[in-house]
């Protein structure tokens, strides 16, 4: 193992620009004769749209222009495809509908953009929106999750009756409730998966360009996913043929998932660019993000679990109703259904599985995918109702999940996925004894003596990620293609530029990627170049998301790394004067096999341009090759946290005292970088279960509209993390691993419930749970002690 | 317009400005300073920190005006002569950081941190000084880790501010 190679806790590359104030975001790029664009936004969350004045903001000092739904009407820009398509259990695809990338004749969210004003400096494009007169008929709203398909709602769509997107259901019904008609014990859950926003530190941000010479236009723009926002802002919101279109992503502050999709905003900066001939710029304030990028989670759930009397669990069934706001958006559909029911076995040998969607339209901002996108979902419903069934059978928690837990693999659920490798026993005994699970009797006593309540909470996760078969996306509803490419461009004096069509938003690639071509071609990291971002120099790619940047991305650099062996064996084999097939390539030499001929692969790449020592019409010159990965499978992340807890139940205040994750990640590219991503995920789950909640009052108003209404982790609201893992390796590509980027937000919001409930005696608590919801079920569980 | 100058980083700074002009803006759109970011424009996040006058400061909700004659530091003044500050260092050592949004602010309130409880802190104190700068990439465990190591090596300096 080199010290930068596969395997070890390389320093990041990418740091230095970053801690020196250095780094490229789009809100750090300016273009000659910018504009700025501030966008006008519903204040109602449902109403018609009857007037738009803008003779006054016209009038307004340094206003350019000012544009509305009916100007992106009539040049056709804009169109809401989303990127999936679900079908309904009755066969009917789900109910969507196409919009203009201004708001026109309706709005229907709080935040919904409506016009966009364009000055010469941004305080002037705001000046000018409080100019603009919008004249709104204010209409009755549909906010809540769990009303919005009922009789008597307003309905939002006219398409889309009971204001249902789908009934999509996933599992058999016969066998499930067969199953149910035997058992010995049932254990029942009503839960809510709260709302949450996905707060990236970065807010979203956009710059158009139009060069009228070429008419090409380009957007600058933070996303997670550059060459998908150009197919997007292409074929579907027509904006310009891909040819003429190019899509920059530099460094993106954070992303979540919030920045997968194409938003009306930047859509609106590239368009406005091209109509007023001069580059647009528009950074979301705060607020904007709030109101504007697409929410997380919002289920409402009705769970059962069929169980034998020894404790066995022989099914599971459960209706779900899941908010996807107002309009559709770009994964949208498939993360309550083909990312959530299908999840819906957990680590559990479950023989059968019924599991019921409704996707329902309400009058807030889509609901996307936020950080394990239905993963955290499936989990938070299967954790919690395992820990309440084995706390009805009387079992050790831990005992319990022990003898439901899939022990032989490859192991067929009845929800679709087949999981093709794991030890979910090992990791839950490495966790039981780096918690010190033993001892948590007399930690309980201890907090007992001082007045407080301790908790313990397990969460045994599994997550499908590394996105995806192709042909299996496919035939679930994907509307592209789920592989990922490559390209390795071997320059004439051996350094190396990795181009990938994965983008980093914190992830760390230009370290890992890197490490993996210094593994391979055995030379030194420092001459290794990774570039993403960019659609004229990246050939093609489908982004960073769903922890696939490993299993997809980095498998097709190995695949074009390959490739690359290849043919530098054949240009080896020419200048050492042998057979391609008599050379061998180990630690950045070609060697003919049993001789102590050699070259170094510096040398070979030299050659391969210079082109002396071959015909070039027989091999052709130059060292670069490209490959497309498509994964034969998804991947099976899983582990088990542990989360150990105090309440005081005096004040109702939680304090986690030691958290404890033992993740299955198959083969680690960098260890330091992985427990990043594991501590940054169990962060936003602690935020999920303690603090964070999306509000909308019965109107629809946000009141969760900034970080002093929406309560974020910080520091001192958190622990320090004890992570380790274990490792079995991924069958399903060359490297052997699984993705780590939202395990920990897929795990963590069960184990924190888990152990707080444990503390209360039992004591149900929604999330999340704030210090006034725990204290009320503290007062209940002390209350009944007493009765009892 | 206002007049306004200061020294920012070391150097004489000064433009004419719209007055409701921003500390934070005056430094990116008008010196270029891009190291400085805003991430909420309400002072909670505490991307946008920098020091004047020795002190941290949330840049986001200062009037660029009322910094006239102010000494001012910003991330891109931290490192001197092309060494890096030991805050910053820290921060590559302990894989403090993930997409960089937050960690100029961050590595700007540490180092104000140290300059005001001193180099011996605790993860508690540590952990408390930082409530005022979010991270949602780190879970913050090796930003803790980071602070006390940067902690150590300032309090091995002469003084805090000699390293500044």
């Amino acid at each position: 193992m080199s010290a930068t190679g596969i395997g070890v806790s390389v320093k990041r590359k990418e740091d230095i620009r970053f801690i020196t104030g250095k780094g490229h975001y789009v809100d750090d790029i300016n273009r000659p004769g910018q504009a700025y664009a501030f966008f006008v936004r519903s204040p109602h969350a449902h109403a018609t749209i009857d007037k738009i004045d803008a003779s006054a903001a016209l009038k307004s000092p340094g206003v350019v222009a000012v544009f509305t739904g009916a100007d992106a009407v009539a040049d056709k820009i804009g169109a809401h495809i989303p990127g999936w398509t679900v079908h309904s259990k009755d066969g009917s695809p789900m109910k969507v509908g196409s919009f203009p990338a201004l708001a026109h004749g309706k709005a229907l969210y709080v935040g919904d953009p409506v016009a966009v004003v364009i000055a010469d400096t941004y305080a002037q494009a705001k000046d000018g929106a409080e100019k603009m007169v919008v004249d709104y008929g204010v209409l009755p709203a549909v906010i809540d999750t769990a009303s919005a398909a009922k009789s008597g709602q307003p309905q939002i769509h006219e398409y889309a009756p009971s204001n249902t997107v789908f009934n999509w259901h996933v599992g058999d019904k016969a066998s499930t409730d067969a199953a149910f008609a035997k058992a010995a014990h049932v254990t029942t859950l009503d839960l809510i998966n709260n709302r949450t926003i996905p707060n990236a530190i970065e807010p979203r941000a956009a710059l158009g360009e139009y060069d009228s010479g070429t008419d090409v236009q380009t957007l600058y723009t933070t996303s997670q996913n550059p060459h998908v926002a150009r197919v997007v802002l292409s074929a579907f919101q027509g904006v310009a043929p891909e040819n003429k279109l190019r899509v920059i992503a530099p460094d993106v502050g954070g992303g979540f998932g919030s920045k997968i999709f194409i938003y009306n905003e930047e859509t609106v900066c590239i368009w406005a660019a091209k109509k007023i001939d001069r580059p647009v710029k528009w950074t979301a304030e705060r607020t904007e993000s709030f109101l504007a990028d697409a929410h997380g989670r919002d289920h409402v759930s009705h769970a059962e679990l069929a169980l034998d009397s020894n404790g066995k669990i022989l099914a599971m069934r459960v209706h779900t109703v899941a908010n996807l706001g107002a309009y559709p958006s770009t994964f949208w559909a498939s993360v309550p259904t083909y990312l959530y029911g299908i999840l819906l076995s957990g680590q559990y040998d479950i023989a059968a599985i019924y599991c019921e969607v409704d996707g329902v339209y309400t009058n807030t901002v889509s609901v996307d995918a936020v950080r394990g996108a239905g993963r955290p979902e499936a989990t938070y419903l299967v954790e919690r109702i395992v820990e309440k069934a084995a706390r009805e059978m009387g079992r050790d928690p831990a005992d319990f999940r022990r003898q439901n837990f899939v022990k032989s693999f490859p192991h067929q659920t009845p929800v679709i996925l087949a999981y093709d490798v794991g030890d979910y026993p090992k990791a839950l005994d490495k966790a039981l004894e780096l918690a010190d699970y033993k001892g948590v009797g007399a930690r309980k006593a201890a907090s007992a003596a001082k007045g407080k309540l301790r908790g313990v909470g397990f969460s045994a996760y599994i997550e499908a990620c590394g996105l995806a078969p192709s042909q299996a996306a496919g035939s679930l509803g994907a509307g592209v293609g789920l592989w990922e490419s490559a390209e390795v461009r071997v320059n004439m004096v051996g350094t190396v530029e990795v181009l990938t069509g994965c983008h980093s938003h914190g992830q760390g690639h230009e370290t890992t990627y890197a490490q993996l071509v210094c593994s391979r071609l055995g030379i030194p990291i420092e001459n290794v170049s990774i570039v993403h971002g960019d659609t004229d120099k990246v050939q093609m790619g489908m982004g960073t998301y769903g922890s696939r940047s490993g299993a997809v991305g980095m498998s097709a650099i190995s695949k074009a790394l390959d490739k690359i062996e290849a043919k530098a064996k054949k240009v080896a084999g020419h200048v050492l004067e042998a057979s391609d097939q008599d050379i061998e390539f180990k630690d950045g030499k070609f060697t003919v096999k049993g001789t102590d001929k050699s070259i170094d692969f510096v040398s070979i790449a030299l050659n391969a341009y210079t082109a002396h020592k071959f015909n070039g019409q027989e091999l052709e010159p130059g060292l670069k090759e490209t490959a497309f990965w498509d994964p034969p499978n998804f991947t099976f992340p899983a582990g088990v946290h542990i989360c150990e807890l105090e309440v005081d139940p005096q004040t109702g205040v939680v304090t986690i005292d030691r958290w404890t994750a033992v993740d299955d990640f198959g083969k680690l590219i960098n260890p330091m970088i992985v427990e990043g991503q594991i501590h940054g995920g169990v962060a936003h789950g602690i935020g999920q279960a303690l603090m964070e909640a999306a509000h909308y009052d019965a109107d629809g108003q946000l009141l969760t509209a900034s970080y002093m209404d929406y309560c974020m982790p910080r520091a001192d609201d958190l622990p320090s993390f004890k992570v380790d893992t274990i490792e079995t390796p991924c069958p399903s590509n060359p490297l052997g691993i699984k993705g780590c980027g939202e395990a920990g937000a897929i795990a963590s919001p069960p184990a924190v419930i888990n152990a707080i409930t444990d503390a209360l005696g039992h004591e149900d608590v929604a999330m999340p749970a704030t210090p006034q919801v725990v204290w009320r079920a503290a007062q209940k569980a002390v209350a009944k002690r007493a009765a009892e | 317009m206002a007049h306004v100058s200061m020294a920012v980083n070391g150097r004489p700074a000064s433009a004419d400005l719209d007055p409701r002009t921003l500390l934070v803006q005056f430094l990116r759109e008008n010196l270029r300073l891009t190291g400085t970011h805003v991430g909420c424009d309400t002072s909670q996040c505490g991307a946008c920190v920098v020091h004047v006058d020795g002190r941290a400061i949330k840049s986001c909700t200062v009037l660029a005006a009322s910094c006239e004659g102010a000494e001012v530091t910003t991330i891109e003044g931290l490192a001197v002569g092309g060494r890096l500050h030991p805050m910053q260092q820290a921060f590559q050592d302990n894989h403090g950081l993930q997409c960089g949004f937050c960690t100029p602010g961050m590595i700007m309130a540490a180092v104000d941190l140290v300059s005001r409880e001193g180099s011996h802190l605790d993860e508690a104190a540590i952990r408390h000084g930082l409530e005022g700068n979010i991270c949602r990439c780190t879970g913050y465990h090796n930003i803790v880790k980071a602070v006390a190591q940067g902690a150590r090596e300032m309090g091995a300096a002469a003084t805090p501010r000699a390293a500044e």
